[in-house]
């Protein structure tokens, strides 16, 4: 057991954009709700998945919708007070602890924020490892976990509680509220016993997190290299963005980026294919990263981590690999993450074979 | 009869000033040390420039500043305003009130009349909830007396400003109108914290500017000169006065811009790299058709993070005074220290002591400026290697900023450009301007007015074409309004982002339109 402070805080903000692969929206936002809730509140009690007793009810809690919505339309003070208290009602008892459902993105920081303003402790634990654009695509639901009862509130005091037959149904019934209730809402989700989070969790990425950020914020010059030996990643390119080919369909930011090498890279062309989060890397026309090994862009100076919606032409990076937690490797993982569920018509092939190959 | 204008632009080391002629001709130009007194620099350089031309000063008809007297002020936290804060979006945003992400002594300097009131809309135009207006009248009534001016944020104003106008009525009528108000719709693009940011330092520094503008016609005025006066912003546009006051912020990081497009018109290029050589740096941006190309980072400033536009630029340590340092084994050191401003008494070639970028271009015959024999002595393989160092540096740079392996124009620009030669690795063709080492003085006086956009539209209700035609149409109103001559407004940036997870195709528009001042 710990607590979150503010330096904690901006820590894992900078390492969670950088675990968002290129989406999970900026956690900005989110850095500055947890802020601000220590700031009124006090600092955050985080535990370890081993501290938390087995039959202990954990509710993780996160925002649904379009980043873009959430940055102007920020939360209120109550959508995940009146979510719980929607869950604790319905299911009868109290919640011990929350989590964060992704550890990528806005929704890292969020459950700090909760955390802080209900008084609940924060498992140090999340349901990907990284960020991923749909609400099944998490470890607990390759172990059978049912995501409902689902809760879904809104900044007016609307909630809503869905008990629905599958996780599919879940994530359709829940983005139509969403829209209704301008574009984004808070969403309590995947209530489990401290026993299935422990097996079924990616356990410490809180402070997986927090170690990539105290990284990129302490160093003032190129602090990829130590990115790469803290992750045990692999620095697959580095160069200029020269095209972007941003195509929308069905409401996700899809589309390729194009970039140029430089330096090592000279005179080779790295693709990026993005549908909010970088889904795959094919260097001169061989995959070199795949879904759902993580594929991060980070700005070459600074390390600052580069997202979809920031891409623009000339922007100057370097593209690192990290393998994602193991959870997602079975069949079923590769089922619901990997390179065909979103189209890509390839095998997954995880990045340390690829990159070995490389090397022969 | 002919008719001058002027044009000055206020940098770290240096502050420019020119007069050109009906033709666009420089008749005349000065370069002051800027130093700490940024007034004073503009005073001198103004002088100097006047009567360096000697033409009559009734036929000065415009004059346009490039100062950094805002960001001077906002860096510095002096002379600030204290700021009656309205954010119109409660329930929603409450999470993250206003200022959060301030640093402390910037926070005490603004003060703390801060509101959160009922209202602000959708990204769809639909109202949240409908608007308090008695809260806003409370509000206004509590910070009557307390505050210089106000900033008023309402959520998705980029969409609709309703609610924000009804506030600034409501200001207006309990403040009156001598309390300026600054409302985030005209400042800033969605992304509230960012906005709200903006606006919050713009209605900052607005008696800064007031004060910055008296002191820049007074002069004039004591030089015999009455004539209209412009200020540069950062995109490379002017603003009039009237505008400059509502809003300052634009003003902020407006001197590379100007140098860019100096640079662009001397050489007569439209799209190409400039390069601007300074006492200390080195600045490599891009042109798109005459203007600025612009940066997709995020943007601090004074440690506030806003959604403001800037010039995409990247910076290296080496200018004209860049000292270099040769050990005893012949390896040697590049910057980034440099001996800025005071070039004139500390290189070699100007018989001080320090060896400078400056001493090694003289001694190659690169350049021919101080006394060849200060540095005469010097080792001739040793030096040569250094420069071609220097050179690797800045075709680097070029490089960088590069989105193709093509060959593009470079053209140098700055006091220190004579450092550089002919041939660069990269460059189809590299130019060297008459007057560059003014660039920046005849960016300010060549600018022109501009009018900016930006807006969600779903493109399943409006049709994309439609969008982007009412987009167009915006912009171009809001250059004729800025002071643009309509016969020569035309669209010089179109932007769309598809929004993710939204039905309706939501996308995010944005124009900029520009034209010629209206004579």
């Amino acid at each position: 057991m710990r607590y979150l402070d503010e330096n904690a805080i901006k820590n894992i903000a900078v390492g969670a954009a950088v675990l968002g692969t290129g989406g999970g929206g900026d956690p900005y936002i989110g850095e500055l709700m947890a802020l601000q809730a220590i700031k009124e509140h006090g600092p955050v009690k985080m535990l370890e998945v081993d501290e938390v007793p087995d039959d202990a009810l954990v509710v993780p809690i996160g925002m649904m919708g379009a980043p873009t919505v959430l940055f102007e339309k920020a939360p209120g003070e109550n959508e995940a007070k009146n979510a719980f208290q929607l869950m604790e009602e319905h299911l009868g008892r109290k919640i011990f602890a929350t989590m964060p459902i992704e550890i990528g993105g806005v929704n890292s920081l969020l459950p700090v924020a909760i955390s802080a303003r209900l008084g609940l402790p924060i498992i140090n634990v999340d349901g990907m490892g990284r960020a991923f654009p749909e609400l099944q695509m998490v470890t607990f639901y390759l172990d059978g976990i049912s995501n409902s009862p689902l809760v879904i509130a809104d900044e007016r005091g609307n909630t809503s509680i869905l008990q629905t037959i599958d996780n599919h149904w879940s994530e359709r019934i829940a983005r139509n509220i969403t829209i209704q209730m301008g574009g984004s809402s808070t969403v309590a989700q995947y209530s489990m016993s401290g026993k299935q989070v422990k097996n079924s969790g990616v356990a410490k990425s809180l402070t997986f997190a927090e170690g990539i950020g105290k990284i990129i914020r302490k160093s003032k010059q190129n602090p990829i290299q130590e990115v790469l030996s803290f992750t045990s990643g692999y620095s697959l390119f580095e160069g200029k963005v020269i095209d972007i080919d941003r195509k929308t369909s069905t409401g996700f930011a899809r589309g390729i980026a194009t970039i140029e090498g430089i330096n090592e890279d000279k005179g080779k062309t790295l693709s990026l294919h993005f549908q909010n989060e970088f889904l795959l890397a094919v260097e001169n026309g061989k995959p070199v990263c795949i879904t759902p090994d993580l594929i991060c862009l980070l700005d070459s100076e600074t390390g600052q981590p580069i997202t979809t919606e920031g891409l623009r032409y000339g922007v100057r990076c370097t593209v690192i690999g990290i393998a994602c937690n193991e959870k997602w490797r079975t069949e079923k993982g590769i089922e619901t993450v990997g390179p065909r569920y979103f189209g890509y018509d390839l095998e997954y092939i995880p990045i340390e074979i690829i990159t070995s190959e490389e090397v022969i | 009869m002919s008719s001058y204008r002027i044009g000055i632009d206020v940098g770290g080391t240096n502050t420019d000033a020119v007069i050109l002629n009906e033709a666009m001709e420089v008749i005349s130009a000065t370069k002051i040390i800027t130093q700490d007194n940024v007034s004073e620099a503009i005073l001198l350089a103004l002088k100097g420039v006047v009567q360096q031309a000697n033409i009559p000063t009734q036929r000065i008809t415009h004059a346009m500043l490039g100062t950094t007297h805002c960001t001077n002020a906002i860096v510095e936290r002096k002379h600030l305003n204290k700021v009656g804060i309205i954010r119109i979006g409660a329930p929603a945003s409450m999470a993250v009130k206003p200022l959060i992400g301030f640093p402390e002594d910037l926070q005490s300097r603004l003060g703390n009349e801060v509101y959160l009131v009922r209202g602000g809309h959708e990204y769809d135009g639909r109202e949240i909830v409908p608007l308090d207006k008695q809260a806003i009248y409370d509000a206004a009534g509590k910070m009557k007396g307390k505050v210089d001016s106000v900033a008023i944020t309402s959520i998705f104003s980029p969409v609709t400003q309703d609610h924000e106008e009804i506030a600034q009525a409501i200001v207006k009528e309990v403040l009156g109108d001598d309390i300026p108000v600054s409302l985030s719709f005209e400042i800033g693009s969605v992304g509230l914290i960012e906005r709200e940011n903006a606006t919050i330092l713009n209605a900052s520094v607005v008696n800064v500017a007031k004060a910055m503008a008296n002191g820049f016609i007074t002069a004039l005025n004591e030089e015999g000169i009455d004539c209209q006066v412009y200020f540069g912003q950062n995109d490379g546009t002017l603003m009039s006065v009237e505008y400059a006051m509502k809003y300052p912020i634009y003003t902020i990081a407006c001197g590379p811009t100007n140098s860019l497009r100096g640079a662009s018109y001397l050489s007569d290029v439209e799209n190409g790299i400039v390069v601007d050589v300074g006492g200390t740096t080195t600045d490599v941006g891009v042109l798109v058709d005459t203007f600025p190309r612009e940066s997709a980072l995020a943007v601090e400033i004074g440690k506030v993070r806003t959604n403001f536009r800037m010039p995409d630029l990247v910076s290296i340590g080496l200018g004209g005074g860049t000292i270099i340092r040769i050990k005893e084994d012949n390896t040697f050191t590049i910057g980034p220290d440099s001996v800025g401003y005071r070039l004139k008494e500390k290189a070699m070639v100007f018989g001080g002591d320090t060896l400078t970028a400056t001493d090694i271009a003289v001694f190659l015959g690169k350049a021919n400026i101080g006394d060849y024999n200060n540095v005469a002595h010097l080792d001739v393989l040793l030096l040569e290697k250094i420069y071609q160092q220097m050179i690797a540096m800045v075709e680097n740079a070029i490089d960088q900023m590069k989105t193709s392996g093509e060959s593009e124009p470079v053209i140098l620009v700055g006091g220190g450009s004579v450092l550089f030669p002919w041939q660069l690795k990269g460059a189809a063709h590299v130019y060297k301007p008459e007057n560059f080492g003014v660039a920046n003085a005849i960016g300010s006086a060549i600018s022109q007015v501009s009018g900016q956009v930006e807006r969600i539209y779903s493109l399943d209700q409006f049709g994309r074409l439609e969008a982007m035609e009412e987009a167009k149409r915006l912009a171009i109103e809001e250059a004729i309004a800025a002071g643009a001559n309509p016969d020569t407004c035309k669209i010089v940036e179109i932007e769309d982002v598809p929004l993710a997870y939204l039905p309706g195709n939501a996308t995010r528009i944005s124009v900029k339109a520009a034209g010629e001042l209206l004579k």
